[in-house]
């Protein structure tokens, strides 16, 4: 059995609520699909706050249900506990829930699938494998939503916001912070967040230094670093969170055989969220792993107008490719039309003291940008204007953005 | 039906104490189980079956087909392959008959391929069939350039290891083995016809045993006064990927043995994924079942000559496993009258694919020193929940679904796990203990996010059923 309905969203986070709220308030027929049991997405278990705006500030789970609601309200249907599994036609999702089985088809399908940290394993990081080893993800659902104890003795690996989002969950647990260990020479987050840290919480930080090894049978015992300049040592603790290293889930959108971008991983998309395939958009985590819920819900609006528009007939543009050079590690959008206007995000692999960016198209420059950011640190977004988008050539080749 | 994990041993004397619930003690308990007149305990350290050498292996269903012709472990091989594949197929084991391809990267490994299949034919295999590039790449698209040739074995399988040993637990309990776990033998001696066995949980005592202790077997067999044989783990490094790597690999991919050693395979999981590994180490402890930055960058090395696109996925879970190798190319196995006593020592690389083969010798060598089994019947069959992608599971049956919606709310969604099947298994004949366990049960919490998602969810259901 097949059902209709215009848009179908799939994830129930910031980008597919904030979508499906503008289509729905436009008059569209919105479904929004998610897999979990309770809409939200990540924030739901962001109990900390860095939500909602700097006059309007959220908790994560207050984000959650404001963007939940508001979809509702708008005339949205919000199923939860129905997972999208693979594609049944160009833009028809087969689903499973607790009543079964069911084809969705829609006029328009938005991927909001989010985004995930890599695990301990993914980083092929050696050792033993004993419990009391998490992702930021894990351990915000454990203690905030389940309440379940974790060990008493924590190392965190990585110094950016999510890093002293989970040291914030570790003692909001009960628990101390061992240390927050990173193989780059300085935190990546503001320099007040990261002074308040190690002044306020007396949290240590360990640059330039890698976890080599976790010990320990059943539950850690330690981990082995090693410092860039060959010193080592066990860091004695009896649980380890590894945040960040954010990867797109771009289940859904391979499977459909979407083109993605080979920086993010994310599907490639222009700056209307357009992938490859007619009438299939995406939003938020999934692009690029991972912005704001902000920056996330504000992609979902932006896409609405595409989405609006696809759906009374107007054509799918190809877009020029929108590459970044190293250093830069990728930029999303990651292709480019004249008459995008949604501000790029990057992310640089090195160290960028003032940076300034480029932008050039078969080596004609169309706009240099000095970023807001001090310094370009990995882990941090730099975000770039579309400004100059009306200016590219749609029959050129690539457009190139490089770091001065 | 009795599992204890607590308390004092019962008192009685068996008539068979097993000690070790691998998939080889599962095996022998299992068969011994077709004699209802029989008491028999099985006996595990750990808190599970299955928690040594026989969860972490590549789990092959080998034809045999490159054994030491002429070996118990040729026979026993041969014989086991095609037990098992049957008792999989009725007991719902997923197997995947997918056959190997032992590819050839160089003129020597070229030249051992004849070499190989005519020592094939000696271990009575008869369908292996020598490929040239052109079919070979053809097979496989994949594979990184040069290959020059391979020699196809096709009877080759994959299986999940996890449901064999748990299949032979279940139904050995079913039939009337008293399983007791967090039972470790820490001493042995024999009064009066009856061994005494000493456990932090109180003495066992039994008319006859059997060794089944994997790495431990020979210190057990020492305490029975034997000096026979020394277990020295060769620890296998493996590396899982995710399950997009799928797509890239139709056979087990096998290295061509030559004077320099043995390389990595390449080999699909039942569950989805691509195996990587394992690496060979002789090492003196028997608990090193970690992983090394040096034996994953090897196995990196190798994997990218292989199949260039494996290392471009994500890896999922990284392990090793130890073989209990013992210095002589064959198991040990050995009955000693006189003690009512049967070793099952040695079972180093190949135990999955031989358990049943060995289950129903060992089983033989115990009548011939004299335990009368009483009359035979075959035991009640199991049904396993199926772990493996080739066949339905429980999301995709909209039967199932119907009548109990817990089968469509899925809880682990790497893996498509759902409420139904967690709940399940923490019901079932034997219950996991840890989340290790029910992971092997069900798979949650196996998959590319390795609990971001789900682990917190999955960790309250397990909570919950501990109560
Ligand atoms: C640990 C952590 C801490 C963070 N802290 C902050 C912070 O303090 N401030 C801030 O602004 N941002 C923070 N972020 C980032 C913020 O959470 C993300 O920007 C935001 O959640 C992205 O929204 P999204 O809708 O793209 O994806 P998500 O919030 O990840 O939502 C994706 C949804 O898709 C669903 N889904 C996926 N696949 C399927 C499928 N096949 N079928 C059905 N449903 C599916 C998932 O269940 C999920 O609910 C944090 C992120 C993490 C991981
Ligand atoms: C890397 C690797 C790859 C392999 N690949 C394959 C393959 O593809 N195909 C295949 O067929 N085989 C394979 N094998 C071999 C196979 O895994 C083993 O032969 C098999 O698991 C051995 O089973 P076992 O029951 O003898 O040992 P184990 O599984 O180790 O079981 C022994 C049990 O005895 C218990 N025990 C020990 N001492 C005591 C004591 N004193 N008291 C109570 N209990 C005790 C232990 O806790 C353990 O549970 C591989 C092995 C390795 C390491």
């Amino acid at each position: 059995m097949t059902r209709h309905v215009d848009v179908l969203v799939i994830g129930a986070g910031p980008a597919g609520l904030a979508a499906a709220s503008r289509l729905a308030a436009g008059g569209a027929r919105v479904e929004v699909l998610d897999r979990e049991q309770r809409a939200g997405g990540v924030p739901r278990h962001c109990a900390h706050g860095g939500f909602g705006t700097p006059l309007h500030p959220l908790t994560g789970p207050a984000c959650a249900r404001l963007l939940a609601d508001a979809a509702t309200r708008a005339g949205a249907v919000v199923r939860t506990g129905v997972t999208a599994l693979d594609w049944a036609g160009p833009r028809t999702l087969t689903t499973v829930g607790p009543e079964g089985p069911e084809n969705v088809a829609a006029g328009a399908v938005v991927l909001a699938t989010g985004a995930r940290e890599r695990p301990r394993a993914a980083r092929l990081v050696p050792g033993t494998r004993p419990a009391g080893v998490y992702t930021t993800g894990e351990l915000q659902q454990a203690v905030h939503l389940y309440g379940q104890p974790i060990g008493s003795r924590a190392v965190i690996v990585g110094a950016e916001d999510v890093s002293y989002a989970a040291a914030g969950t570790v003692r909001a647990a009960g628990a101390e912070v061992v240390a927050l260990v990173t193989h780059l020479p300085r935190a990546q987050t503001t320099p007040a967040r990261a002074l308040d840290a190690r002044l306020r919480h007396r949290i240590p930080l360990l640059t330039d230094t890698t976890i080599t090894e976790l010990l320990g049978h059943g539950r850690p015992t330690g981990v082995r670093v090693r410092h860039r300049d060959g010193r080592a040592a066990t860091l004695p603790c009896d649980t380890v969170v590894f945040t960040g290293d954010f990867v797109p889930d771009h289940e859904l959108a391979r499977r459909g055989g979407i083109a993605l971008d080979p920086g993010t991983r994310g599907p490639a998309v222009d700056g209307a969220l357009r992938t490859s395939h007619p009438g299939v958009f995406a939003v938020g985590s999934v692009l690029h792993a991972v912005q704001s819920a902000a920056t996330a819900a504000r992609e979902g609006t932006h896409a609405a107008t595409a989405v609006r528009d696809w759906l009374t007939g107007a054509a799918w543009p190809g877009g020029v490719p929108l590459l970044a050079d190293p250093p830069l590690r990728w930029i999303a959008p990651n292709r480019v039309t004249p008459a995008d206007r949604l501000p790029y995000v990057l992310r640089t692999t090195a160290l960028l003291p003032r940076p300034v960016l480029h932008v050039t198209q078969d080596g004609r420059p169309l706009h240099r940008e000095r970023p807001r950011l001090r310094t370009a640190v990995p882990n941090r977004t730099l975000t770039l204007t579309a400004r100059w988008a009306h200016r590219i050539d749609p029959e050129g080749g690539p457009v190139r953005v490089t770091a001065g | 039906m009795t599992v204890t994990t607590s308390g004092p041993l019962p008192t009685g004397p068996y008539d068979v104490a097993i000690v070790g619930a691998g998939v080889v003690g599962s095996a022998i308990a299992r068969r011994l189980a077709h004699h209802p007149r029989l008491r028999i305990a099985l006996v595990e350290a750990q808190d599970d079956v299955g928690q040594g050498t026989s969860k972490a292996n590549t789990a092959i269903l080998h034809t045999g087909f490159d054994a030491v012709p002429g070996t118990l472990e040729a026979r026993l091989v041969r014989e086991g392959a095609r037990e098992l594949a049957a008792y999989a197929a009725e007991s719902g084991i997923p197997v995947e008959p997918v056959g190997a391809l032992l590819v050839a990267w160089d003129e020597e490994q070229l030249a051992a391929l004849p070499r190989l299949a005519e020592k094939a034919e000696r271990n009575e295999y008869h369908a292996t069939r020598l490929l040239g590039p052109a079919e070979l790449y053809d097979r496989e698209p994949h594979l990184g350039p040069g290959a020059l040739g391979a020699l196809h074995v096709p009877g080759e399988s994959i299986i999940c290891p996890w449901t064999t040993t748990l299949a032979y637990a279940t139904q050995a309990v079913r039939n009337g083995v008293d399983l007791h776990l967090d039972s470790p033998v820490e001493g042995a001696a024999r009064h009066d016809g009856v061994h005494h066995l000493t456990t932090p949980r109180g003495p066992l005592r039994a008319r006859w045993l059997v060794n089944a202790a994997g790495l431990h077997a020979d210190t057990l067999d020492r305490l029975l006064g034997h000096d026979d044989f020394t277990v020295t783990p060769r620890r296998g490094q493996l590396i899982v990927h995710d399950k997009f790597a799928r797509a890239l690999v139709r056979h087990i991919l096998l290295p061509v043995p030559t004077a320099l050693g043995k390389g990595v395979l390449v080999a699909p999981t039942v569950h989805g994924n691509v195996l990587l590994g394992p690496t060979a180490e002789d090492l003196d402890d028997r608990t090193a079942t970690n992983s090394t930055a040096e034996g994953l960058d090897r196995l990196r090395e190798q994997g990218r000559r292989i199949l260039p696109a494996l290392l471009d996925e994500e890896v999922t879970a990284v392990y090793a496993g130890l073989r209990a190798a013992t210095g002589v190319d064959d198991y040990r196995i050995a009955a000693h009258p006189d003690q009512a006593y049967v070793t099952v020592g040695g079972i180093r690389s190949t135990g999955l694919t031989a358990s049943l083969a060995i289950a129903a010798h060992v089983t033989a060598l115990l009548t011939d020193a004299g335990l009368d089994p009483g009359p035979e019947r075959a035991p009640a069959p199991v049904r396993m929940p199926n772990l493996g992608e080739a066949f339905p599971r429980p999301y995709q049956r909209p039967d199932l679904v119907a009548a109990d919606p817990d089968h469509g709310r899925l809880v682990c969604h790497c893996e498509r796990v759902s409420r139904g099947e967690i709940r399940d298994a923490l019901a079932s004949t034997i219950p996991p203990r840890s989340l290790d366990g029910l992971r092997r049960r069900t798979r949650a919490g196996a998959g590319r996010c390795q609990g971001f998602y789900c682990g917190a969810a999955v960790r309250a259901l397990f909570e919950e059923a501990q109560g």
